[in-house]
């Protein structure tokens, strides 16, 4: 459990950490939380030779509603979304997920940020995102660039995120009204990664009709998922026991599990269909109230 | 209520007293191996294999050696220059120290990089380069017997086959002819799997030899340190370390659980390179390594029937087992019971005939298994009877608690002799589980299954009725290494009443410092926090055998009070010197003796430990110390009766314990706090292996969860929130009277727990699911039966 030599800088600004990614390139890793990098490098999976700490760098860690949007800083703690007054009156589905992610411990320590810039499928945040139609704002020296949550994924532990970049905040479009939005996982144990996890938002109208449908699907396909089908199934539809089932099934078909210990491929797709109706009825169970 | 005998403040048996050890606990202050640092202390990591078989073809050292502060790679090359290569099991079977030219099992200790930083030592381990040649191995212990299987120990001389020994017990021709007979008969498949203790601390040592004096100290996660400190020497004292060079010490250890009861090739190579190079050298093994190399627990593969009548009579039981021992058998059993204890496995129930066979087989697994939190195998046994006694039950159509009122054995037929040879010391089983059913309202609970049911919800009720044997053991049949399995204590009291005790037994945790001082002032009536307790060095502390098993409590708690009892005979004397009486006209009440008939005469045990300094008889030796080595004349016998109740998830699998009732009965208690708290504890490490843990290979010997990410050991969050009790049935031979706790409720908890979840699956034709039960495989049953 002892990592590999490397180097370490913790900059005291942006420009400072712009500079030090411009100066190492591939060689250098961010770390923000380190509750993913460090054990990857404790067990030598991963074994960067210069570490960037910017957890000194102030004006990163922030929860605001401004311009239509809520604004999450990158560094912004799992504990500080738990503790959140704004988050937990009004957008509960980051409290339904940030209380699965890993222990107290970690989420003292893991940033929202970092959940999402590691580019792990199995990681909650990104479902989270996909459901709200997240836009993430990614930094350099050459300035921002914000890029939507769809096209900020590329594979195994890969984002848009340069080697020259970093991820500053994430923007989620302030809901509408009638709105509502949940996550679960299904883990083996407190702290474990995803069998299966399914986020859901939906917008819904006087008359009960879908508006909006957002439904992200953790740790069953290679990356971070969005259950397109069912969200398209969704919209323009009474919500119906039926409409819901149907929307279920698709996820269910369109998700990509593989078979490990958690489950085999069988067990995982019925997983996704049954989190996928369980957490439609949650959301609009908070839409309607 | 728990009767004492002694006052609050002398805190004797019965009182919850707060355990003395938690201030250093507490407080971060506790002395663990890896807090030692002496000077010029050297570190050591280990090159292990990623093969689970392999020639080895070349380890290349020359990158390691140029990394700074490496400054030695020692090999099974090295090692066999001083014959020190290959290492005695406690089973008289033989384990690599480091390999010479094959590797038997992933993650098996390749070599050894010295260096002095733990940093450099690390470093240096990833640049030695191995060079192997892959073998196909035997993984699966069903195909290790086959005829055209390799045979894996080509170190033994005519070996031909991969069968270790052969095991039975019981009559074999009187069962078959029951089984023969028999109304009913019921059969079950089962697989104990292999697990891991996981103590939280991992196991490590700190080798220091001192060339000058030739004299070797020897730091370590041991819970035998005696034990340890006689195979060192055995082993080395043909290089002069013979047993009085050799001082072993345990310091405070962070959960033993049978996993610090065997010798891992890491302290040996310590002490090898220690005393070659003339300074200490630390080991610690990290997370991975000791979940991977180090001994393994259970890994038993049942077939177990049982036989009865159709109105619900138990006839008679037979288990054939399949021993998956690993590269070598390096169980930590007392050296007669290849299988430990499993002959237990005839349970709590009273029928004459029983028979029960082993084989053990080799295959490329890590070596093992040890007792973990378990006398010897008597979880296997306690889960195959307890599985059995239910699927007996489902056959006839009775109700499981019903049809274990009707057979267990009565209150007044203990002494009772079971068909497999043990002498059962007492028991009340039906009390127990009257207990258990009334705090939990079975009754309540069988009527709602039964409405829930009709609406297609699925509930369960498990129950698990067992009988332990603990405190090995008598030396007629006990013996580890040839050593008999006594223990010992020793109690000094110095001039002003304050005394130190010491004991040839090991604490991880379990409170020792606290129980033995409580029993001492049971029979002393020196209050409990003016006595202090040592354990863990050779050099002060007498010798015994250590602490596994539930023994400490029936043997060195034993020897406790008898040597008390020893010093309360000669503080008579002094009293009855003092008082100028005779010693029959004193009365003893804890704390003092004092004139029948005149109570204002008396004499305080303090005032007269001062006279046994200043002012003892002429003629009497002075001084006031005893010491006891107890050779129990039976084992003990705890019970208990647990009840699970279960829901399930329909669509998800998922398992909910509701609720968990345990009503230990380990005879007299010496502190209901901790006692309630190693049932607390036991009971999280049955619902582990029941819902949770098993270490699980690929073909090719790959370990699959060789880290806690997937190696689940459940949390405060899995645990339902126990609910516990007691009845209390005295050992009729035990000094005091206990039997041990600690490791009932690891041995109980399973079946009660499997026995809900497969009674909530009853009415779909469910009668056996092999443990760990997780919601994947309750998933693929309701699949099957078309509920999910």
């Amino acid at each position: 459990m002892i990592p590999a030599p490397f180097d370490y800088a913790a900059p005291m600004t942006l420009a400072e950490a712009f500079a030090l990614l411009e100066e190492h390139g591939d060689e250098a890793k961010i770390l923000a939380g380190g509750h993913s990098l460090i054990p990857m490098m404790k067990l030598r999976f991963a074994s960067p030779e210069f570490l960037i700490d910017i957890n000194n760098i102030p004006g990163l860690s922030y929860i605001k509603e401004s311009d239509g949007y809520l604004r999450i800083g990158a560094m912004t703690r799992e504990a500080d979304l738990d503790h959140s007054g704004l988050i937990r009156s009004r957008y509960p589905i980051f409290t339904d997920a940030s209380k699965l992610i890993a222990d107290p411990q970690v989420r003292n320590m893991g940033t929202i940020g970092g959940n999402l810039a590691h580019g792990d499928a199995a990681n909650d945040h990104p479902a989270v995102m996909l459901a709200m139609r997240a836009e993430v704002v990614i930094s350099s020296s050459e300035g921002q660039r914000v890029v939507p949550i769809d096209e900020f994924f590329f594979g195994f532990y890969m984002t848009a995120v340069q080697p020259n970049e970093i991820l500053t905040e994430i923007r989620i479009p302030v809901p509408p009204a009638h709105t509502g939005n949940a996550y679960h996982k299904l883990e083996r144990k407190v702290g474990d990664y995803a069998t299966a996890g399914v986020a859901v938002q939906l917008t819904v109208d006087g008359k009960g009709f879908c508006t909006h449908a957002g439904i992200g699907l953790t740790n069953v396909n290679p990356t971070p998922m969005r259950a397109t089908r069912s969200e398209e199934a969704l919209v323009g539809e009474k919500m119906t026991e039926e409409a819901i089932a149907r929307a279920a099934q698709m996820a269910a078909e369109d998700c990509n599990p593989s078979d490990d210990l958690r489950g085999d491929e069988e067990y995982k797709r019925a997983m996704v269909g049954v989190l996928t109706k369980r957490m439609i009825h949650k959301a609009l169970e908070r839409a309607r109230s | 209520m728990i009767q004492c005998k002694t006052s609050k403040e002398i805190g004797g048996m019965g009182h919850s007293i707060k355990r003395k050890e938690d201030a250093r606990f507490i407080q971060g202050k506790g002395h663990y191996v890896d807090d030692i640092q002496l000077p010029g202390m050297l570190h050591m990591d280990i090159v292990r294999s990623p093969y689970a078989y392999a020639k080895i073809k070349s380890i290349n050292a020359e990158a390691a050696l140029k990394i700074p502060g490496v400054i030695a790679v020692v090999t099974g090359k090295d090692l066999e220059k001083y014959n020190l290569h290959w290492m005695p099991t406690l089973m008289s079977d033989t384990q690599m120290v480091l390999p010479t030219d094959t590797v038997m099992y992933q993650a098996q200790e390749v070599a050894a990089v010295i260096a002095t930083d733990r940093y450099a030592a690390r470093d240096g381990k990833e640049a030695v380069m191995v060079e192997y040649e892959p073998m196909k191995p035997v993984i699966d212990p069903h195909k290790s017997l086959d005829p055209n299987a390799p045979v894996l120990r080509t170190d033994k001389p005519g070996k031909t086959d991969n069968h270790i020994w052969h095991w039975e017990v019981g009559d074999k021709e009187a069962t078959e002819k029951v089984f023969a007979g028999a109304d009913v008969v019921v059969k079950e498949q089962m697989h104990i799997p292999r697990i891991h203790v996981a103590s939280i601390e991992t196991c490590g040592c700190v080798a220091d030899y001192d060339k000058v004096n030739n004299h070797l100290t020897m730091y370590m996660t041991t819970q035998a340190p005696h034990a340890i400190r006689t195979v060192i020497a055995l082993v080395a004292g043909h290089v002069g370390l013979t047993e009085e060079k050799v001082r072993v010490i345990s310091p405070d250890i962070g959960g033993g659980f049978g996993g610090k009861v065997p010798v891992y090739p890491g302290y040996v190579i310590a002490i090898a390179v220690s005393f070659l190079v003339g300074k200490p050298v630390k080991w610690v093994e990290d997370r991975s390594e000791n979940l991977q190399a180090d001994s393994f627990a259970r890994d038993y593969h049942i077939t177990a029937e049982m036989a009865g009548t159709k109105d619900g009579k138990i006839l008679a039981t037979r288990f054939k087992v399949l021993a998956d021992h690993g590269y070598t058998d390096a169980s930590a059993n007392p050296s007669k019971f290849p299988t430990g204890l499993f002959s237990i496995g005839t349970g709590s129930y009273d029928y004459g005939t029983a028979f029960m066979e082993a084989d053990a087989v080799y295959t490329n697994k890590p070596p093992g298994g040890v007792a973990y939190r378990c006398s010897f195998r008597v979880t296997e046994a306690v889960h195959a009877i307890e599985r059995m006694t239910d699927r007996f039950a489902f056959e006839v159509g009775k109700d499981p608690a019903q049809l274990r009122m009707e057979n267990f054995i009565k209150k007044d037929q203990f002494p009772w002799k079971s068909p497999t040879g043990w002498e059962y010391d007492s028991g009340d089983y039906h009390a127990g589980l009257q207990k258990a059913m009334d705090a939990i309202d079975y009754d309540g609970l069988r009527k709602e299954q039964a409405e829930k049911r009709k609406r297609g919800e699925l509930m369960g009720i498990g129950i698990s009725t067992f009988t332990e044997i603990v405190g090995a053991g008598p030396s007629k049949d006990f013996d580890i290494l040839g050593i008999k399995m006594f223990d010992s204590a020793e109690i000094r009291v110095h001039p002003t009443g304050k005394a130190i005790a010491r004991f040839g037994t090991k604490s991880q945790g379990q409170g020792h410092e606290t129980t033995y001082a409580q029993i001492i002032a049971e029979e002393l009536g020196i209050p409990a926090e003016h006595i202090q307790i040592e354990e863990g060095d050779t050099d002060t502390a007498p010798y015994g055998l250590g602490t596994y098993a539930s023994r400490s409590t029936p043997t060195a708690g034993a020897a406790a009070a008898v040597a008390a009892r020893k010093l309360r005979d000669k503080a008579r004397k002094i009293a009855a010197y003092l008082l100028e009486v005779s010693e029959e006209d004193l009365e003893w009440e804890p704390g003092k003796f004092s004139v029948k008939g005149a109570p204002e005469k008396s004499k305080t045990i303090q005032e007269i430990v001062f006279a046994a300094y200043t002012n003892h008889p002429q003629g009497m030796e002075a001084g006031f110390e005893a010491t006891h080595y107890y050779d129990p004349p039976n084992l003990t016998f705890p019970s208990g009766a647990y009840i699970c109740v279960v829901d399930l998830d329909k669509e998800t699998g998922e398992i909910k314990v509701r609720r968990f009732v345990a009503i230990d009965d380990c005879g007299h208690i010496i502190n209901p706090m901790i006692v309630q708290g190693q049932v607390h504890g036991g009971l999280t490490q049955g619902l582990a292996p029941a819902m949770y843990e098993s270490l699980i290979y690929d073909e090719d010997g790959n370990i699959l969860n060789g880290t806690f990410m997937d190696y689940l050991v459940p949390t405060a969050v899995e645990s339902p929130s126990w609910e516990t009790g007691h009845t209390v049935t005295p050992s009729p031979h035990h000094p005091i009277g206990a039997k041990g706790v600690g490791e009932s409720p690891t041995v109980g908890a399973p079946p009660a727990i499997v026995n809900a979840i497969v009674d909530a699956l009853s009415h779909l034709g469910v009668t056996h699911i092999d443990i760990p039960v997780t919601p994947f495989k309750v998933w693929k049953i309701l699949k099957e039966k078309g509920v999910a």
